[in-house]
Order: C-alpha cells, then sequence, then structure tokens
C-alpha cells in the first residue's frame, strides 16, 4: 500500500552480485538502514553468547555447594555477562534501531554523519571483540590475563592494580571505552538529524514518540556516558601510571568510583528502556486501531525520566554510608521517577482501551510486558525506599528486579519491535506460528526464573556468588529458577530459526503489512537506498492516517 | 537457618520489616489495581471474530484524565517519601547509648577480624553479643573498616547491611532480643572467594555471654602434650600471619588464633570446625577454599598431626 | 548537504559541535570534581601552594587566540581567505606558545619539585586536567594548522566558512575549559 514511493531500479543495480560483493558493500556502508540492521545483528549475536554465560551460571547455581564451576571461572561469567548485555546487547539494539528508523520517520534521507555513524558502529564491534578476546588471550599469572573478574561495574579498588594484576580488568576498561566513544558519536548523530533534518511539514511536536524517545536517550548519552570514560581513563592511570585515584592505601576514595560509575550507570539504564517505550508507543497504538492516548503527556513525561533520571544515581549506594541527608534525597528522586513512569503505562493502557486490539506476535510481546514492566517499577519503588533497600541491596532481590526491567520489560519490547520492523527492514514477514511459540516459551520461561528469583534475596541470598551454603534453606527457589532457563534457551532457538526461515520464505510484506500511520511504511519494504523518492509532506502525527482518512485527518484533533 | 528479613529479632529488622510491609502493602495495591485494568482492557477490546475492520473512535486525550493519574501517584510518592524518610534517621541517626557494647569488625579477603576494644578480645567471623529484651534492650554498635577492597557486613535478621570500605570508617548498630545464632554474609563482591565470607552471630543470655568474654580474654592454653606443635607453629611462617596470645605469635594478616577452637566455622564458614576439617585446613587451604590467601605450607603427616593437635587445644 | 539546512533549521555541524562541546566538557567536569574534591586531601607534599605559579603568559596567549580565532572565521565568512589564514596562523602560534609554557611547566614541577602523578592526590589529579585540556589544544592546532594550509594551497573558499566557524567554536571552548582549569587549579586550589 505504498502511497508515495516507487523506486524504479536500474539494471546495473540488479545485476546479479557475488557474495563478495555483497559483503564488501556491507563493510563500507554508511547507509543509516545497513548500519542499523548491523547494529541490531551485531547485538543479537551477543546476547546469545551472554545468554550462554547465563546459563552456565545457573547450572553451577542450580544447587548448593556445586562444583561445576570454579570460583574464578563464575567471577569472570558475571563480569562478562553484565558488561556484554548492558554494553553490546543493549545499547547497540537501541542505537541501531535508532539507526534504522529515526531518519525513515523524520523524512529524512540518512542521518547528519554518515561516516561517523559508520565509525561508530565499526568501533563497536572491536570493542566487543576485544572484550570476548580477553576468554582466550591467555591465563597469565593467577589467571591474570583472562576475561576480567571484577564484575560488571568494576568497583574500586578491587579493580586496581593492588587487588587484580594483570590485563584482564583492562580488557573491560578498554573494550567498553572504546565502544563508548562509538556511542557518543552516534548520540550526536541523533541529535544532530533530528534537530536538523526533519521533512517538510515535520515539526518536533509531530515526531512519532520513538524518536523523542531516541532523542531524548541521546542528549542523555553526551551528558552521562563521559563520566564513565572519564573514570575509566582514571582507573586506567591509576593501574599503569601510578595514579592513586582510588587507591585508597594513598588516601584515595573508592566512593569517589561508586559516585562517578552510577552518575553514568543509572541514566544508562533509561536510556536502555526508554527506546523500549518507544516501541510500544508506536506498536500498541497500531494494534489496538486507536491514536496514542495523550502524546504531549508522554512526550514530556519522556523528557522528565530522561532529567530526572540525572539525578537519582546514589540509590545505588544507600548501602555506602553516605548518611541520612543524602539517603533521604536520593530515595526522594527516585520516587519521583516512577511518576512520569507510571503515566506512562497509564496512556497505552487507556490507548487499548476502547480499541479493536489485534493479537499478533509484536502486540503479545507488549502486553506481556506492560505486566512485566509494572512488576519491575513496583520493586524498584520497593528498592527506592532506602532502609528496605539496607536487606535488599546486594541480593537476589534487586538481580530479579533488574532483570525484570532489562529482560521482562526492554527485551520483550525489542522482540515485539523486531517482529514489528522485520518485514520493513527485509520485505519478508516472520513466521506467526513460530512466533508464538517463541513467545510463549520465552514468556514463561522467564517469569519461572525471575519471578522466583525475588525470594532467595528476601531471604538473604547476596548477589555474586558461586556457591551458597546448603543450610540457608536456598536450594528449592535455586532450583527453580535454573529450570526456567531451558524454556528461555528454546524460545531464543526457535526466534533464530524463525528469523532465519523467514529471510528466505517468508510471506512477502509490501509497504504497509500492519496497516500503520508513521512514515516509514509510507515507502517499499526494504526501502531504498535514498529512503523517499519525494520526500512526504506531513501535516499532522500520523501522516498515513490522513492519506487513508481524509475525511477525518489527525491534524484538528491535535 | 535461613536469614529472612521476615524474621527479624533486632530493632533495625523490625523497623525495616515494619516499612516493608507498608511499601508492599501500597505497591500491592498498585499492583492489583493496575493488573485489573490491564486485564480488563486485554479482554473486554480484543478484536471480535464479527470484526468489520472499521477503526474505532480515535481519542486523543484527556487533560482531566492525565490530570487525575499524575496527581494521585504524586501523592502516594509524597506519603512514601516522608515514610521513608522518617524510618531513615529513626535507623541510621540513633544515637549510641552509653552502655552500648562497642564491636569493630574489620574486613579482609575474605574473613572478618571481629574486635571488642574495651574487652580486648579479638576473634574472627563469629561475633558474639548478649541478649536483650523488649523492655531492656542490649545494643550492640558496630564500627565497620576495611583492610583492602569494598566488603558489606549483612545480617538479615538484625539490621540492613552497611558496606565496609578501606579509608572511610562505617557504623552500624543491633540489639538482638532472642538468643540463638544468627547467619549472614559479605554483600559486596570482593574478589574470588567472596562467596565463602560468612558471618556469624551467636546471641546469648547475659551469663553466657560474660562467661564468653572470661574465656576470650584469657591467653592461649598451654599444654605440654602438645608441645612439638607449638613449637612448629612457632618455628613456621604461621606466626608472621597469625596471632597466639600469650606466644611470640602476632602477625595480624591472618585471623586471630588465641581460641579458634572456639568457634563454629573455619575458613570464614567453609567448614565446620572438626579436628578433621582442621587439619584438612592447615594441610591446604586452597582445596577447601579455592583462592584463599594462606599458603600450603608443605607438611608431612606427623608435622600435621603434632600442629593439628596444637591448634586443638586452643579453645 | 553542505550549507544551512532547509525550512529554517540550523547547519546540522553546529548541531553536532554543540554536541560534542556537551559531550567534552562532562568529560572534563568529572576531572575538574576529582580535583576538588580531593583538594586538601594529599597525604604529603608537595603542596599546590609550594609549588604552582599562575601561567600568565600562557593564559594570555590563549585567551587572545579566542578573539583571533573568531577573526578569522568572521574574515573566511566576508571572503577573505588570505586575511583568514594569517588570524588563524596567528591563532596557532599563540597556542603553541601556551603548550610550550605547560610543558615548561611541568618540566619543573617533575624533575625541579619532583612531582610526579603518582607522588601524591595533587599529582594524581593535576597532571590529568590539565594535560586532557592540553591535549585538546594540540587536537585543536592540528585542525586549525590544516585550515592554514588549505588557506595558503588555496583550497579554503568562502562555502567553508561555517565549517570553519566551526573550529572556532571548539577553539572556544577549549579556552572556556582553560578559564575553569585557571580558577580551580591555579587560583582556589592553591
Amino acid at each position: 500500500m505504498s502511497v508515495l514511493a516507487r523506486p524504479v531500479p536500474s539494471a546495473e543495480i540488479t545485476a546479479a552480485r557475488t557474495w563478495l560483493e555483497h559483503a564488501h558493500d556491507w563493510v563500507v556502508t554508511v547507509d543509516h538502514k545497513r548500519l542499523g540492521i548491523m547494529y541490531v545483528v551485531s547485538g543479537i549475536v551477543f546476547l546469545l553468547v551472554a545468554g550462554a554465560e547465563a546459563t552456565l551460571m545457573r547450572i553451577q547455581l542450580a544447587w548448593p555447594e556445586l562444583h561445576v564451576l570454579p570460583p574464578e571461572t563464575f567471577n569472570r561469567l558475571f563480569t562478562m555477562h553484565g558488561t556484554t548485555m548492558v554494553f553490546f546487547v543493549g545499547i547497540p539494539i537501541v542505537f541501531g534501531f535508532g539507526n534504522y528508523l529515526v531518519p525513515l520517520m523524520i523524512g529524512a534521507r540518512d542521518l547528519a554523519f554518515p561516516r561517523l555513524n559508520a565509525f561508530g558502529f565499526w568501533i563497536f564491534l572491536f570493542g566487543g571483540l576485544l572484550l570476548h578476546f580477553s576468554f582466550i588471550g591467555g591465563e597469565g599469572l593467577y589467571g591474570s590475563g583472562s576475561a576480567p573478574a571484577v564484575g560488571w561495574f568494576a568497583y574500586a579498588p578491587l579493580s586496581g592494580r593492588a587487588f587484580t594484576p594483570g590485563n584482564a580488568t583492562d580488557y573491560w576498561n578498554l573494550s567498553v571505552f572504546i565502544a563508548g566513544i562509538g556511542t557518543v558519536g552516534t548520540a550526536i548523530n541523533i541529535v544532530a538529524t533530528t534537530l536538523t533534518m526533519r521533512g517538510p511539514g515535520m515539526t518536533l511536536s509531530r515526531l512519532p514518540i520513538f524518536v523523542w524517545t531516541i532523542l531524548t536517550v541521546s542528549t542523555m548519552t553526551l551528558f552521562i556516558l563521559p563520566p564513565l570514560s572519564a573514570a575509566q581513563i582514571m582507573l586506567l592511570l591509576d593501574r599503569y601510571l601510578g595514579a592513586h585515584y582510588f587507591d585508597t592505601q594513598a588516601g584515595g576514595s573508592a566512593v569517589m568510583w561508586q559516585h562517578f560509575f552510577w552518575f553514568f550507570g543509572h541514566p544508562e539504564v533509561y536510556v536502555l528502556m526508554l527506546p523500549g517505550f518507544g516501541f510500544v508507543s508506536e506498536i500498541v497504538p497500531v494494534f489496538s486501531r486507536k491514536v496514542i492516548f495523550g502524546y504531549a503527556t508522554l512526550v514530556a513525561a519522556t523528557v522528565a525520566i530522561g532529567a530526572v533520571s540525572l539525578s537519582t544515581w546514589a540509590h545505588h549506594m544507600f548501602v555506602v554510608g553516605m548518611g541520612t541527608g543524602l539517603n533521604a534525597f536520593f530515595g526522594l528522586s527516585t520516587m519521583l521517577i516512577a511518576v512520569p513512569t507510571g503515566i506512562k503505562l497509564f496512556n497505552w493502557i487507556a490507548t487499548m482501551y476502547g480499541g479493536r486490539i489485534r493479537f499478533s506476535v509484536p502486540m503479545l510481546f507488549c502486553c506481556a510486558f506492560l505486566f512485566q514492566f509494572l512488576c519491575a517499577g513496583l520493586t524498584g519503588v520497593m528498592l527506592s525506599v532506602a532502609p528496605f533497600d539496607w536487606q535488599l541491596s546486594d541480593s537476589y532481590f534487586v538481580v530479579a528486579h533488574f532483570h525484570f526491567v532489562l529482560i521482562g520489560g526492554l527485551v520483550f519490547t525489542i522482540f515485539a519491535a523486531i517482529y514489528y520492523w522485520f518485514p520493513k527492514a527485509t520485505g519478508r514477514m516472520l513466521g506467526e506460528r513460530l512466533g508464538r511459540w517463541h513467545f510463549w516459551l520465552f514468556v514463561v520461561g522467564f517469569n519461572v526464573t525471575f519471578l522466583t528469583m525475588h525470594i532467595p534475596g528476601l531471604l538473604g541470598m547476596p548477589r555474586r556468588i558461586y556457591t551458597y551454603p546448603a543450610d540457608r534453606g536456598w536450594e528449592m527457589w535455586n532450583l527453580v529458577t535454573t529450570l526456567g532457563v531451558p524454556l528461555q534457551a528454546i524460545a531464543i532457538l526457535i526466534f533464530a530459526v524463525n528469523v532465519v526461515v523467514s529471510l528466505r520464505r517468508g510471506a512477502p510484506a509490501g509497504d504497509d503489512p500492519w496497516d500503520a500511520w508513521t512514515l516509514e511504511w509510507a515507502t517499499t519494504s526494504p526501502p531504498p537506498a535514498y529512503n523517499f523518492e519525494t520526500v512526504p509532506v506531513v501535516s499532522s502525527r500520523r501522516p498515513l492516517w490522513d492519506l487513508k482518512h481524509p475525511d477525518d485527518p489527525d491534524g484538528p484533533h491535535e | 537457618m535461613t536469614p529472612s528479613i521476615f524474621e527479624p529479632v533486632s530493632t533495625p529488622a523490625y523497623a525495616i520489616r515494619e516499612l516493608a510491609f507498608f511499601v508492599l502493602g501500597l505497591t500491592g495495591a498498585v499492583f492489583v489495581v493496575v493488573t485489573a485494568l490491564v486485564v480488563y482492557t486485554l479482554v473486554r477490546f480484543g478484536r471480535r471474530r464479527d470484526d468489520d475492520g472499521s477503526e474505532p473512535p480515535q481519542v486523543y486525550g484527556s487533560a482531566r484524565i492525565e490530570l487525575a493519574w499524575t496527581v494521585v501517584p504524586f501523592l502516594l510518592v509524597v506519603i512514601l517519601a516522608l515514610v521513608t524518610t522518617r524510618y531513615i534517621y529513626g535507623i541510621e541517626g540513633r544515637e549510641q547509648p552509653p552502655e552500648a557494647l562497642e564491636v569493630t569488625v574489620v574486613g579482609n579477603q575474605w574473613w572478618w577480624e571481629i574486635r571488642y576494644p574495651k574487652l580486648g578480645i579479638v576473634t574472627a567471623n563469629e561475633i558474639h553479643v548478649p541478649a536483650g529484651d523488649a523492655t531492656r534492650p542490649a545494643p550492640a554498635f558496630i564500627t565497620l573498616q576495611s583492610a583492602d577492597v569494598v566488603h558489606s557486613f549483612w545480617i538479615p535478621q538484625l539490621a540492613g547491611k552497611m558496606d565496609v570500605i578501606p579509608n572511610k570508617t562505617n557504623r552500624t548498630w543491633i540489639d538482638p532480643r532472642k538468643p540463638g545464632v544468627y547467619v549472614g554474609q559479605c554483600a559486596e563482591y570482593c574478589g574470588v572467594q567472596h562467596a565463602w565470607m560468612l558471618l556469624r552471630v551467636v546471641v546469648q543470655p547475659r551469663d553466657e555471654f560474660d562467661r564468653w568474654v572470661a574465656t576470650q580474654q584469657a591467653a592461649a592454653a598451654s599444654d605440654p602434650a602438645t608441645h612439638a606443635g607449638a613449637r612448629l607453629f612457632a618455628s613456621l611462617a604461621c606466626i608472621n600471619c597469625h596471632t597466639v596470645r600469650g606466644t611470640p605469635a602476632n602477625g595480624v594478616f591472618g585471623p586471630d588464633l588465641t581460641h579458634l577452637m572456639s568457634r563454629h566455622t573455619l575458613g570464614a564458614g567453609v567448614a565446620r570446625n572438626t579436628p578433621e576439617k582442621l587439619r584438612a585446613w592447615v594441610e591446604d587451604p586452597e582445596a577447601m577454599k579455592p583462592g584463599a590467601l594462606m599458603p600450603p605450607m608443605k607438611l608431612s603427616g606427623d608435622e600435621l598431626t603434632q600442629l593439628t593437635a596444637y591448634l586443638l587445644t586452643l579453645r | 548537504m553542505t550549507g544551512p539546512g532547509h525550512a529554517g533549521h540550523a547547519w546540522r555541524g553546529r548541531v553536532g559541535m554543540i554536541g560534542l562541546i556537551i559531550a567534552e566538557a562532562s568529560l572534563f567536569g568529572v576531572f575538574v570534581v576529582a580535583h576538588l574534591f580531593y583538594m586538601g586531601k594529599s597525604l604529603h607534599g608537595p603542596l599546590p601552594r609550594e609549588v604552582l605559579s599562575l601561567p600568565v603568559l600562557g593564559t594570555i596567549c590563549l585567551l587572545s587566540s579566542s578573539v583571533t580565532v573568531g577573526l578569522g572565521a568572521r574574515a573566511l565568512l566576508h571572503g577573505n581567505v588570505r586575511r583568514s589564514g594569517l588570524w588563524l596562523l596567528v591563532t596557532v602560534l599563540l597556542g603553541s606558545i601556551f603548550l610550550a609554557e605547560t610543558a615548561h611547566e611541568w618540566y619543573r614541577l617533575i624533575y625541579r619539585e619532583s612531582l610526579t602523578i603518582g607522588t601524591n592526590l595533587f599529582g594524581t589529579t593535576f597532571y590529568p586536567l590539565v594535560g586532557l585540556h592540553a591535549s585538546h589544544v594540540i587536537a585543536g592546532l592540528v585542525m586549525l594548522g590544516l585550515c592554514c594550509v588549505f588557506a595558503a594551497t588555496g583550497a579554503l573558499r568562502t562555502a567553508h566558512a561555517e565549517r570553519v566557524e566551526m573550529v572556532s567554536w571548539y577553539w572556544h571552548f577549549v579556552d572556556g575549559v582553560w578559564v575553569v582549569v585557571l580558577m580551580v587549579v591555579y587560583v582556589v586550589g592553591r
């Protein structure tokens, strides 16, 4: 149902190309769509690696005092798992979707700085490969050349030279630092694109909510990523040039690392989650057949979350001994953020209310997200209550909470987004039947594992332990937690099969398979390199609704 | 011996449980209401089989509804913040009463040094305190320091956790009301054996506690039958790391062994303190606790027997 | 699309440079915070007031180089490539004098006052902060130097005026950071 773009390929473009020429095209590309796809695919590959790491850990923890993995290996696994998931799965997939969708959604032909875009991708990939090279980099003295084992937040002074000699920690430090350079570049790119390259009629107040979320998190990235890079430079100087930034024996402060890290680390999780909200804000309206309820408040809530999140970081440090005043302040700021976040949930419910909901696979993932994110948000509120956090911090309750946010929230919305936009990117639909199997196995397995996981936390089980004594009463809960893992693994496998099979034999998608309303559905699937033959002129937030319903356009209602 | 946060025996833990119930009630209510709303919406507004494909009425927003669902959560947040602040000050802001027992805990990789400065006691991994009750609490105020990296002191049934940070002194307090053994462990990843940095707090009736104090204050026993072992201990590198009061051994890198046999466990909880386990530990700590910083002393079978016999006298 | 944006938007290069400046300001901010936090906490000397002296010449040169770079960017906007190249060259020279003074100061601190990055907390926070700034000066001098070369070879044209202006914005930022570093390290810190 493409209304506007009808590219006419020349013979040269359609002549058969060797696989080497194809590969070359992808390696040298500066096309935001190809880079976006490469980001997402790389992120999914790293997801499989980190998922395997988690599986090994859960096997080791299934029963008390097992000896499946020695302690050093377990400690490396949880470090690599966390680091990979945040920096090499979450960030690239989120910015990958941003890369792909932002120009299409705002009526631009590419991002502002295409070469910077390509640079950002390749440097991220290099960082990811560098981190994983540490697995085979060599044992060295005390395993010091191997994968890092300092936890994904590498607290000082454990991460200093005195307590972690050798190069393991440097793999963590450098790979994340290098990838961070690419992320800042991409953030600059997206902000410049969104502010200066919108198509005719596309005012800021007509941007799709997804674009607002990506704009917000890109702006946040400019403020919060450099502090992590700064702290990592300081750590590098400590480890190699004898500096004392975090050297407590020379008067340095271990807590200062935590402040710098979490000043980045907390807003970072909103950087990950807000685009997930963006996905939901695009998908739920289409499958409810209703306009998003309360566009302006959703945008305001997005920006508010972004801004307030910069003031909440020390809720990760309630047990550090900051004192009553700071504990109270950060508790309050963290509770405040629940308000705009809750508002979003209500907006989505109100969108579905009165609609005609189609439960296709993207919508299934969004529905599960609604329940799961509600849980995640509420356990977050529990954790913001500082004295309660004095019990829950650093326990499996926190681990369960953030997996509910990042898997139950982010990963579910990422799957929704993949099922929703895969047809646009490839011209083929993902299998609906396999998709339902993927969904149901995954949602059951996820909840079996992570709902159960809250309980050992409440019973006093701390995190990052490679085993636990038999007399603590934790074994049944750990066993059940582990039993959810195979279900999730099979679900992901089915998803991978679905992707591979659908690339070849999926039903042809056409321009607009979901009967949607934003600009990316106004061009072919996949779009031509130049996105739109003529850039469409928009006069409302749902340009395609206006075209399909000329008798009742959106403009006057907005 | 499940260290559940919902089975407190000490005021800070009681207070936190009270607060937790309030928070769980509040968030539970929100959960029920919102879940019901979502379920109702999904069920009621699913597309019908006979759907004609027309679009439902488009509702763009409602200032009144949106204001309501902003204001109500905001008010809930205000209430929660006020209640929370009261508990923060109530627990953390507690002044140390003059009769409080003073304990200093020093976190090490991967064991806990326990000192009672006013009583002249040094031990490891196990804290003894007298039991109070609701009318006459027996508070113990604990000073927390670290010898190396960041650890965290957590015994869920007694209090919330508090980090143990080098170059910073933290403070926490407990006032257990029921005798018993309450377990906990380090709650901040501190290196390879973070998992086996366990803690025990033995809460005893006042007279039992006083007897324990007296035993701990005494110098090491000296039994001529184990003289050979004592000599081995003195001649090997043991004295570089361990203290045995009343002997020349005054090392500070490892736990004080003066009353080693009065403790329930070895290796910060990795094994029960039995003669067999003790022998195995001395022979090769790495086998029981891989990565432990105590080196194997490479003793012959006889030397091991003599040394263990000596250590068994340190009650 | 190298010219100003359509539909009344700013040119994307401007927004991009502002984005870069925000990120860099955030980076410098953390080093400044560390320096402030550790002020007075060194376990032993040398202390700032014992060994630091106000870098007057370098500061005057660097701050006036902001004026010259602005003149250079404006000259190109008005089509005067030669004058632009000259002002940019003056900027490079002024910046180089600043760097030379920094190098001289560091030589004195390391060899005469025995202050290195590992000596104490002051050394730990002084060198990276001042050094990070100096590295940004070097990067700026490289870019300005290239502009001079292009001006000399005739490759620089009026159409590039906005790009050169972005380089001048970067340079202004570097100077702004110097003002902060000067205040924090040499005034407050002493």
